[in-house]
């Protein structure tokens, strides 16, 4: 064995030195790196560290609900969960993707195209990548907490539209939010939300739509919410109430369906309107969910056009109802005697053309009661020779048609109301007489939208009063446009419409026992493509059906228009569902008078009274 | 012939430094594990406690006796290494474990104690204080070995920790300046080749986000990122202790083991990181003096290798905890978590210890 304690060496006391000053240099090099981290940039890390831990989760306010006059909910929210992408680290993220395509059923492509186009927005504000997630969505997001942990769920209030496409056009649907409107909104909307595109979600998106909050938590590394700093909570947006009436809103739909066409049902002392209906309709649904591209294309495409809403948008000739517009003007403008009589053989020569009666054997001699009620062709084309065209458009236009009537809703359309100057404008063609003599039974360029009709009708039937159309139940005065017509003329017109109904007249069938129904059928040729509107090449030179009517004769409560396209005879197609719609208007009013007595001495039953409706 | 020693002439200040970085560990660990994994703290104290007994019943046992043995013990190490790749546990995608007595150990832990002990006798035995090219060769022989062994485990960081042993003692011999430029060369020229046949892909991950951190902020690139964060916002005074956001909702990776001394420097501040590596240097300064004192030149090889490979470990940790290092999986001597790592340094100090008690005995 060797003797190492013999060791004599001397030991390398200048290396060991060198050892000892190595280390300590090393330490101190080192106390230097945390000094230059903890002292010299605390203010930063310190950031860095808020950053990871803290997060910003919005909270989506819900929209204001809608209610009908009564107060019955007609558009309501419901929960549902949207899955939220964090950028935070977008590395992470992008490795991810995949995984989250998969499991959520999204392409890939388009999930990474919607990652990219937000790059630019700040990294703390997630992404919402799929709204309206499903139990099994849940699940997905819910089970990769820990592995996918940039995914977190937020609960959202979504929009539950009625079923059955129940007031659709009215109600409209909300989308997300475009770009261009972003950058309106001056920071009022933020990318991913729901706002107004169209009808009264559009008209009073302002309204509705409330403020979003948003919650600021601490979350440790796998994205596991640990507490909360502080919340900004959300602001409802404001519930609205409309003129609209379920009940008969119901009766109009049911009546139209599978009927292309509109209805529209007003109060003319208030412009409320109390009906509003148009079909082809489509869900709303569809569009709170999402539309596939394919879908949209579908609906836009389809040659139906069931996103229009024809009650304010379908510009068609108003046929013989018309000839109420003629009578006005024929005995407000002293033009002709109030007593002006006409022979009708069937038909007449004007200016070197013979125009036909709709009844070939003819009226014999009319007045103007009797050629309102038979609806009498040859005495309006009198009447139209001997105003001439600029006084019947002057009428036409202050009695509310050829502009828009100004209702709350986006996209109304104003009709057309020809004249001279009009042709001379926009087809750089002189006025012929003879085009007159078409106008005056409704034919020709003359269009106008159910909505319009609905407005005029009611304006005369209450004395010259056009009440703006509104949907929202105002607190304050009603906006009108007045013309003044003489009570004789009111009388001598609403009188005629009563014989309609209620004196053999076109509309005999539609008779309403009790109640003093008034109207005016139409049908229009449809002999142009300048309507908006066409269907299938089977219907489409089939006349249109109007009818026009109002309740009761004097100080009428309710006007309703209503156009069948296609339907050929307005007496046959479109009166009964106007009747059936004015008898419900006032069943409903004879259960309401004794309610309103009850409610005064007792009222816990109000909510009840309510369902029974 | 038998000396006569006293437990009375252990450095009781080297003992009182361990000491005192052991509870630093443990105010760490329980701050950085109570809330998920409760208990970890007291399976620590148990470790530091067996520690100390193996300090002790090393102090009794005479160096020689070991250094007599080198041979066996460098034949038994290779046997164990070889074992270890062939049956031991896979964790973290490395067989690093065996169990002994139902308890993992990392066996390249204590295969560093061997080769100090190797290499302390070898150099022992040359005598000089100019080192020959054959014994450098030697040299790089008896460690190539089980560094090639420990390598294939792949134990990269413990691999690393063989070379500040090697270099040390070869300093301490009395290497020739010309060699030294000649190994640092070679050094630099197998870099090239080890990127190409040693390392593991895992491995070249670390070293390339460490050097292009952006291009990898989860994966090491991140690590390194959220211990950073960590040391920085715990400012001078530290954000207290069990308060540290980063620590306590578990960004910092590893926050109880590697990356301990980030968790420390965001909950103490660069307070308790000034004094933690003040303990380490007055540990580091202790072992120098004890390598000074030695009764002989292999005394003093084994106290330096011991206080070589504890500097290492402290200076690689730290370095990475601030971003200066790649993450390469080597604890902070006492401080970090671990039964393995813990009585690997109570052995090297009761080897220290049993170097001390035998100074003055002649």
């Amino acid at each position: 064995m060797v003797r190492r304690i013999e060791d004599d060496q001397k030991m390398p006391e200048g290396r060991l030195t060198a050892l000892w000053v190595a280390i300590v240099l090393a330490i101190l090099f080192l106390l230097f790196g945390f000094w230059r981290l903890q002292v010299l940039n605390t203010q930063h890390y310190a950031e860095l560290a808020d950053q990871n831990r803290i997060r910003t989760i919005p909270i989506i306010a819900p929209r204001g609900r809608i209610f009908d006059r009564d107060g019955r909910v007609l558009l309501d929210n419901y929960p549902s969960f949207s899955v939220l992408l964090n950028r935070d680290s977008p590395q992470v993220v992008k490795a991810d993707l995949a995984e989250i395509a998969t499991g959520l059923g999204i392409a890939l492509p388009d999930l990474e195209q919607e990652v990219s186009d937000a790059a630019s927005l700040p990294r703390y504000q997630p992404l919402v990548i799929k709204t309206d997630a499903s139990e099994a969505d849940v699940a997905f997001v819910e089970s990769h907490q820990t592995d996918i942990p940039c995914l977190n769920l937020l609960t959202v209030q979504r929009r539950r539209y009625p079923p059955d496409d129940f007031l659709a056009h009215v109600l409209g649907y909300v989308g997300d939010v475009n770009p261009k409107d972003i950058a309106k909104s001056h920071g009022r909307y933020q990318p991913g939300d729901l706002v107004g595109k169209s009808g009264l979600e559009r008209e009073y998106n302002s309204i509705l739509m409330g403020t979003d909050g948003s919650r600021r938590v601490v979350v440790d590394s796998r994205g596991a919410v640990r507490g909360t700093l502080e919340e900004k909570p959300a602001i409802p947006g404001k519930s609205i109430r409309l003129t609209i009436d379920a009940n008969l809103e119901r009766v109009a739909e049911n009546d139209l369906n599978g009927k292309e066409g509109a209805v529209v049902a007003l109060n003319p002392q208030t412009g409320g309107v109390l009906a509003m209906a148009s079909w082809p309709s489509f869900d709303p649904n569809q569009f709170a969910k999402g539309l596939t591209p394919a879908q949209w294309k579908a609906l836009n495409d389809n040659p139906e056009r069931p996103l229009l809403n024809r009650a304010i948008q379908a510009q068609l000739a108003p046929g013989s109802v018309f000839k109420i517009i003629m009578a006005v003007a024929m005995l407000q403008s002293g033009a002709l005697s109030p007593d002006f009589t006409a022979y009708c053989p069937g038909s007449a020569v004007f200016y070197g053309r013979v125009f036909h009666c709709w009844n070939k054997h003819g009226h014999g001699r009319v007045d103007l009661r009797q050629a309102i009620i038979h609806s009498c062709d040859v005495f309006f084309y009198n009447v139209g020779m001997r105003l001439g065209i600029d006084r019947i458009s002057y009428y036409a236009s202050h009695l509310g048609l050829g502009k828009r009537t100004g209702i709350d809703l986006p996209g109304e359309e104003p009709g057309l109301v020809p004249s001279v100057a009009w042709k001379k404008r926009v087809l750089d063609q002189p006025w012929y007489p003879g085009e007159t003599i078409s106008v005056a039974i409704g034919q020709g360029a003359t269009t106008v939208t159910p909505l319009q009709l609905a407005y005029s009708i009611g304006g005369i039937a209450i004395g010259g009063v056009f009440k703006r159309p509104h949907l929202l139940a105002l607190s304050g005065p009603d906006a009108e446009m007045s013309f003044p017509i003489s009570s004789n003329t009111v009388n001598a017109v609403t009188e005629a419409m009563y014989g309609v109904v209620n004196d053999g007249g076109t509309a005999a069938a539609s008779q309403i026992k009790g109640i003093q129904f008034c109207g005016k059928t139409g049908s229009a040729q449809v002999i142009s493509d300048q309507t908006h509107v066409r269907t299938g090449a089977g219907k489409q030179y089939q006349d249109n059906a109007w009818f026009v009517g109002f309740a009761p004769r004097q100080n009428p409560q309710i006007v309703v228009s209503v156009l069948v396209q296609g339907g050929k005879e307005g007496a046959l197609a479109a009166a009964p569902i106007a009747k059936d719609i004015v008898q419900a208007y006032f069943q409903e009013q004879t259960q309401r008078q004794p309610q309103y007595t009850e409610k005064a001495s007792r009222p816990a039953m109000e909510t009840a009274q309510v369902g029974n409706h | 012939m038998k000396a006569q020693v006293h437990t009375g002439d252990l450095d009781w200040w080297l003992i009182a430094l361990s000491g005192a970085l052991c509870c630093l560990g443990f105010l760490e660990v329980h701050s950085a594990t109570h809330r998920a994994m409760a208990g970890m703290v007291w399976r620590q104290v148990g470790w530091v406690g067996l520690g100390f007994a193996v300090l002790w019943l090393l102090s009794r046992l005479d160096y020689q006796w070991l250094l007599d043995r080198a041979a066996i013990l460098y034949l038994l190490m290779l046997g164990a290494l070889l074992i270890v790749l062939v049956a031991g546990h896979a964790k973290f995608g490395a067989r690093r474990w065996v169990e002994i007595a139902g308890i993992p150990f990392q066996l390249s832990e204590f295969a560093k104690l061997v080769i100090i002990i190797v290499l302390a006798r070898f150099l022992s035995e040359v005598r000089t204080d100019r080192l020959a090219l054959v014994d450098l060769a030697k040299i790089g022989g008896l460690i190539g070995v089980p560094m090639v062994l420990i390598l294939l485990q792949p134990d990269l960081g413990t691999a690393l920790t063989l070379i500040p042993i090697t270099v040390v003692g070869a300093f301490l011999a009395g290497i020739q300046w010309k060699h030294a430029l000649v190994l640092v060369v070679l050094a630099g020229l197998s870099v090239p080749v080890a990127w190409h046949f040693v390392l593991k892909p895992y491995q070249k991950a670390r070293i390339t986000t460490f050097l292009q951190p952006e291009k990898d902020p989860q994966g090491s690139g991140y690590q390194i990122l959220q211990s950073e964060i960590a040391v920085g916002s715990g400012g001078l005074w530290g954000e207290g202790l069990g308060r540290g956001s980063q620590n306590q909702l578990g960004f910092v990776p590893v926050r109880y083991s590697d990356f301990i001394l980030a968790a420390l420097a965001e909950e103490l501040g660069f307070a308790g990181v000034f004094l933690t590596l003040l303990l380490y240097a007055g540990m580091l300064s202790r072992l120098i003096l004890n390598a000074r004192q030695a009764r002989d030149r292999a005394g003093m090889y084994l106290v330096a290798g011991v206080a070589a490979i504890l500097a290492f470990h402290v200076f690689v940790n730290a370095a990475m905890v601030i971003g200066w290092m790649p993450v390469t999986g080597i604890p902070l001597p006492l401080v970090s978590y671990g039964g393995s790592a813990t009585l690997f340094v109570f052995m090297a100090l009761g080897l220290v210890m049993s170097v001390r008690v035998r100074r003055f005995v002649n």
